[in-house]
């Protein structure tokens, strides 16, 4: 059971008193109708999942009720720093340059396959 | 019955509190300070058990946690039944009463042993499944009796008298074992200030000090021991927790204790102010750092017949003879790859008591304890180890033999000892156990023939858990430990005071795991390595010939390492013998995973008060005791109690549901009917932006919503998908209240809260539940109004108070907001008041009802009436995968909305916007008397093969007394242009009903009758 420092109510906290609400720093486009459907997709339903560091959402939900952000270790669960929604983390993984998961699709799938996937 | 093998003086039993106990129905006696293990060898009970596959007999191995064979049931009453005890964890009390799980009849005459006596050579690993799985229909009757004979032990028929706690605790230093590592530890951490748990699974702390030979600061061991033990119970900074197994170890440093505080005492503990007491507690510890003082198991050696009763762990010999008095035979040979083991062979010869000889692996064995041993005149057969046990029932020789230990094969004939004890040491295991619930892989040290932790972020280990065994150096590393732990939380730690004790010259210990027999491992007598699972060194080496390489692998095929025992005695003689199979190093063959719990935990103490009426919250609405005594039957939603129908008493027989519900929907129909709806989720919506956030979460239009006006709206995901719907009313320019399906409450609120806060924080906009505060009463059907015109000062005038209007003012003399919405599709008043007035109001309107015949329903025919409307529930129409077009809603979606709203997008994706998405439309059964059932597949070819495309279902389905049929909401693919034509619904049992597809507006399509 994680023990989770809340950035809003400056302790730690049980896990009991939150969730988790996926990956972090997924903005919405702030053009929705500009995206292409493929760029649309991605948005909605495409998350990097990686193995070791990862940005993640959380809400103190029986707490401050704020949303807020954790780097995470998802090998060995370790909580790297908690940090408030709008702020950007300061331990991310620079071995592995964060791909813009858009374009890493785009470019290494042939157009057709992806039809054929979404059919 | 005479205690055969109890001395005369020595251990730390009280010879003057004579106890008695029963164990498969035999009366014995004991002493106060016994286990029930120990009481047994006392007693000279041999055989405890019978094996759980071949029931072979089985007796008392250890003297700890790794025991694997006395496993009992205890319990003289049947509410008192606990399984899975370990009788070498159980301490004695007056009147105990225990029986062996394992055996069918019994343990003495067990018909299953003719089975594995038979079929033994016949019973690889994977037996029982190869032989009796076919034909696939008979497993379950073999599996019976299979299960019966095994006997695993079984829960209590009654329901549990006892109570259980749950305890959360915080401390800065948790030190796991309070031997010599972990006394020492605590001691160094307590004086420096820091707040300590000292947690032990023992009955008694000391650990191995409470049967070592060793002296500290020249006096006993336990003498220290009760030293330590006093000064820290004197501390406020300390709390002890004996008779506790820290059971796992998880993330973040939290750790979940196990104290047992009754268990000692069993159903004879004494009760506390008339009531039983807490009989556990699960202790929910998080501490700041941890030190891990667990230990060390002592490996057995495997040899042939190595599960005879009378074959122990050398340790546990010396347990037995120094702490309880108890020596368990007269005749022993004692077969070890190590110095420590001689303590054995020194106890029982001190007992008075023959020792045949010692069969020692090594060439040239030379340490202190090998001197003394020599001195004694004890005959020490070097180069040698015990190849074979003989007895049935009990030990009666042994075959010691001169071994090549690295060709793994028998020099000689070797010889046939007459004795009825074997003690056996293959060296020590570290108890890792703990360490690795964490996932920490732990790490192969050669110098000491073990696996040692691998340790994450806040833990230390000390002492035999890191392979440190000579008590001066276990004593130093703990302090240091201790020490180190209470500096990391900011503590100031003392200088070492620590007793001193002599330092042993041991000699190197050779690695030895499964001793070599003239015959072909396949072929020599049964080679045990985990004695709960049957698994022998055949098994593994017919596992990894039959191409089970990963030690995961073996382990699953032969079920080594599983159950209760979760592989304290074997798992690393099992990785030994798989390692040497295929002629790998043991660290290349790796370790399996230890999962928690360590030792197991009966359910009261996981449950603790989480049970019966405190399992769930309940719900009640402010007319809960009204519904009570009116007869409601009450359904259960989310947490909510909401009545379901309210069944009445006709010439005196009770209404059946479907009585009451037609009753109910005629009363809404042509009177008037009451819902108590008070369970809607409602969210008071305030702020200057608020107006413009609704016209984002909602699919439809909220600028121009005046105040006084309400207005219906659904809400999607951005994929576009509907995931709940509600009215919304504008209190004020500035002020709206929300409200959502009563399960959706939370959720909604937790998504307005997080579009808010991630997406759009510039929008000035707050959020607050409000579904607790008020109370809604819904008033439906054609007398409505008179009804209401009765009770209220609102103009209820028809051109002035319009449908989707909403007014307030007071009813039954209380402030209430009322609206102007309707569910059920008659003229319909939704009362908001204060919660603690809605019982006044709802009475006061039964008051001026009765002349209307006002009619209290439920939620059942609430769906039955807005079903005919075809008004659908978010949840129960939708699923997640239907968009507000595949609703047919397209008077609530605002395409030409300026800001692009949260599932707007989504609607042109190509595959939301395929004309063959499942639609929602009414269907019409072909018989009128069949109701669908809900579920049911939609196909639009009956005679299609098997199987037959599935072209939608049915997502509500109920009798209408209105139109006297059934009639169903389905969504079927391409629905909203199949309107007229025909589908088939095949059922389970073979019928196939037929029904039409037709507009999901069943009563009242022009909604004539809400605006009467």
């Amino acid at each position: 059971m994680f023990y989770i420092y809340c950035p809003y109510c400056g302790e730690h906290r049980e896990e009991e008193e939150f969730h988790p609400k996926g990956e972090a720093h997924i903005a919405r486009p702030s053009d929705p109708e500009s995206c292409s459907d493929e760029e649309w997709g991605d948005y909605l339903f495409f998350r990097t999942n990686p193995r070791g560091i990862h940005h993640e959402m959380w809400i103190h939900a029986v707490g401050c009720r704020k949303f807020f952000n954790i780097t995470r270790n998802t090998a060995s669960y370790e909580i790297l720093e908690t940090y408030r929604m709008g702020e950007q983390p300061s331990i991310t993984d620079d071995s592995r340059e964060p791909l813009d998961v858009a374009q890493a699709r785009t470019e290494n799938t042939p157009a057709d396959n992806l039809e054929g996937a979404r059919a | 019955m005479n205690q055969l093998n109890r001395l005369d003086r020595g251990g730390r039993v009280d010879r003057s509190r004579e106890l008695s106990f029963t164990f498969n129905g035999q009366s014995y006696r004991g002493y106060a300070g016994d286990t029930l293990a120990s009481a047994l060898l006392a007693n000279g009970v041999d055989i405890v058990n019978r094996s759980f596959k071949y029931s072979r007999p089985r007796g008392i191995v250890a003297a700890g946690a790794e025991e694997p064979n006395a496993v009992v049931q205890l319990g003289s009453s049947e509410a008192g039944q606990v399984p899975n005890v370990r009788a070498t964890q159980q301490a004695l009390f007056d009147g105990l009463a225990a029986r062996s799980t394992n055996g069918w009849p019994n343990v003495q005459r067990d018909l299953m042993g003719l089975v594995g006596k038979l079929g033994g050579g016949f019973m690889p690993p994977g037996f029982y499944y190869k032989t009796f799985m076919a034909p696939a229909s008979m497993w379950m009757t073999y599996e019976k009796f299979i299960r019966k004979g095994a006997g695993l032990g079984r829960a209590p028929a009654e329901r549990d008298p006892d109570t259980y706690d749950h305890v959360n605790r915080h401390c800065d230093v948790l030190v796991v074992g309070a031997g010599p590592a972990g006394l020492s530890a605590a001691l160094a951490a307590a004086r420096s200030g820091s707040l300590v748990i000292l947690a032990d699974e023992q009955e008694e702390m000391g650990g191995s000090l409470l049967d070592s030979r060793e002296r500290l600061d020249e006096r006993p061991a336990d003498q220290w021991v009760a030293d330590v033990v006093t000064e820290l119970s004197a501390m406020d900074n300390v709390l002890l927790l004996p008779r506790t197994t820290a059971n796992g170890y998880h993330d973040h440093n939290f750790l979940t204790l196990h104290e047992r505080r009754t268990e000692h005492l069993g159903e004879t503990a004494p009760e506390q102010e008339g009531r039983r007491p807490v009989r556990s507690r699960l202790h929910r510890v998080r501490a700041g750092r941890v030190v891990l003082a667990s230990g060390a198991h002592e490996r057995p050696l495997v040899y042939g017949n190595n599960d005879v009763p009378g074959n122990l762990l050398a340790g546990a010999v010396s347990s037995y003879i120094r702490r309880y008095g108890v020596v368990p035979g007269s005749k022993l040979v004692l077969s070890t790859s190590n110095d420590h083991a001689y303590r054995a062979a020194l106890d029982w010869l001190e007992s008075g008591r023959d020792v045949v000889a010692i069969a020692d692996a090594r060439a040239e064995p030379s340490g202190e304890l090998v001197e003394q041993a020599r001195a004694q005149g004890i005959r020490i057969i070097p180069g040698a180890a015990v190849i074979e046990a003989r007895g049935q029932n009990r030990v009666s020789g042994a075959r010691v033999a001169r071994i090549n230990i690295d060709d793994f094969r028998v020099e000689d004939e070797g010889e046939l000892l007459e004795c009825d004890t074997i003690a056996s040491s293959g060296g020590y295991s570290p108890v890792i156990h703990l360490a690795s619930h964490t996932g920490a892989r732990p790490t192969w040290r050669d110098d000491i023939l073990g696996f040692v932790p691998s340790l994450v972020a806040g833990v230390q280990a000390a002492g035999g858990v890191q392979g440190i065994y000579s008590t001066p150096e276990v004593l130093v590393d703990g302090w240091t430990a201790g020490a180190e732990a209470a500096r990391a939380g900011g503590f100031e730690a003392l200088e070492a005071d620590l007793p001193s004790v002599e330092m042993r010259r041991d000699g190197e210990a050779v690695a030895l795991y499964q001793v070599p027999h003239q015959k072909a491992t396949l072929r020599a007598p049964k080679q045990f390595v985990d004695l709960q699972n049957d698994v022998t060194a055949a098994g593994i080496e017919v596992a990894t010939r039959e191409g089970f390489e990963s030690i995961e692998h073996v382990k699953r095929y032969t079920a080594m390492g599983f159950g209760t025992d979760q592989g304290k005695l074997g798992n690393i003689n099992g990785m030994a013998i798989a390692a040497r199979c295929l002629g790998r190093a043991i660290p290349e063959v790796g370790t399996t995973v230890f999962r928690p719990n360590y030792t197991p935990v009966t359910f009261g103490a996981i449950v603790g008060r989480h049970c019966r009426e405190l399992f769930d919250p309940k719900r009640y609405t402010a007319m809960h005791q009204w519904h009570v005594e009116h007869g409601a039957e009450f359904e259960d939603v989310g947490q909510w109690k909401r009545p379901w129908y309210f069944p009445r008493r006709v010439q005196g027989r009770q209404e059946s549901m479907h009585e009451a519900v037609a009753r109910e929907c005629r009363a809404v129909r042509e009177k008037v009917g009451i819902l108590d709806a008070s369970t809607l989720g409602k969210i008071d919506i305030q702020g200057p932006d608020a107006r413009e956030f609704l016209g984002r979460v909602y699919t439809n239009k909220w600028a121009k919503l005046a105040p006084g006006r309400v207005r219906y709206g659904l809400m999607c995901k951005d994929d576009g998908m509907v995931f709940d719907d509600g009215t919304t009313s504008c209190l004020a320019e500035n002020h709206f209240l929300m409200t959502t399906s009563t399960g959706g409450a939370a959720t909604v609120l937790e998504w307005l809260e997080l579009w808010h806060q991630t997406e759009w924080p510039e929008l000035e906009v707050y959020f607050n539940s409000v579904t607790d505060h008020w109370a809604t009463l819904t008033v439906t059907g054609p007398e409505a109004r008179k009804l209401m015109s009765e009770v209220t000062d609102i103009d209820l005038d028809r051109d002035s108070f319009k449908f989707m209007d909403w007014r307030e003012g007071k009813v039954a003399d209380v402030p209430a907001r009322v609206f102007r919405i309707s569910f059920t599709g008659e003229l319909a008043y939704e009362i908001n008041v204060q919660a603690n007035y809605a019982l006044h109001v709802w009475e006061t309107l039964f008051a001026h009802g009765e002349k209307y015949e006002l009619t209290p329903y439920g939620t059942e025919t609430m769906h039955v009436l807005r079903a005919e409307k075809g008004f659908i529930i978010a949840g129960q129409d939708t699923d997640g995968s239907v968009t507000p077009e595949d609703l047919g809603m397209y008077w609530a979606i605002g395409y030409d909305k300026p800001f692009s709203w949260i599932g707007k997008r989504a609607l042109t994706r190509p595959d939301t916007a395929r004309a063959d998405r499942k639609q929602l439309v009414g269907l019409k059964p072909r018989d009128p008397g069949v109701i669908l059932e809900e579920g049911a597949q939609i196909v639009f070819e009956p005679e299609h093969a098997i199987p037959m495309p599935m072209k939608g279902h049915v997502t509500s389905s109920y009798y209408s007394p209105t139109l006297d049929s059934g009639f169903a909401l389905a969504v079927v693919k391409g629905g909203h242009h199949r309107m007229g034509e025909t589908v088939y619904l095949p059922m389970v049992d073979g019928q196939v009903h037929e029904a039409e597809i037709v507009s999901p507006v069943f009563v009242d399509p022009k909604g004539e009758r809400q605006n009467v």
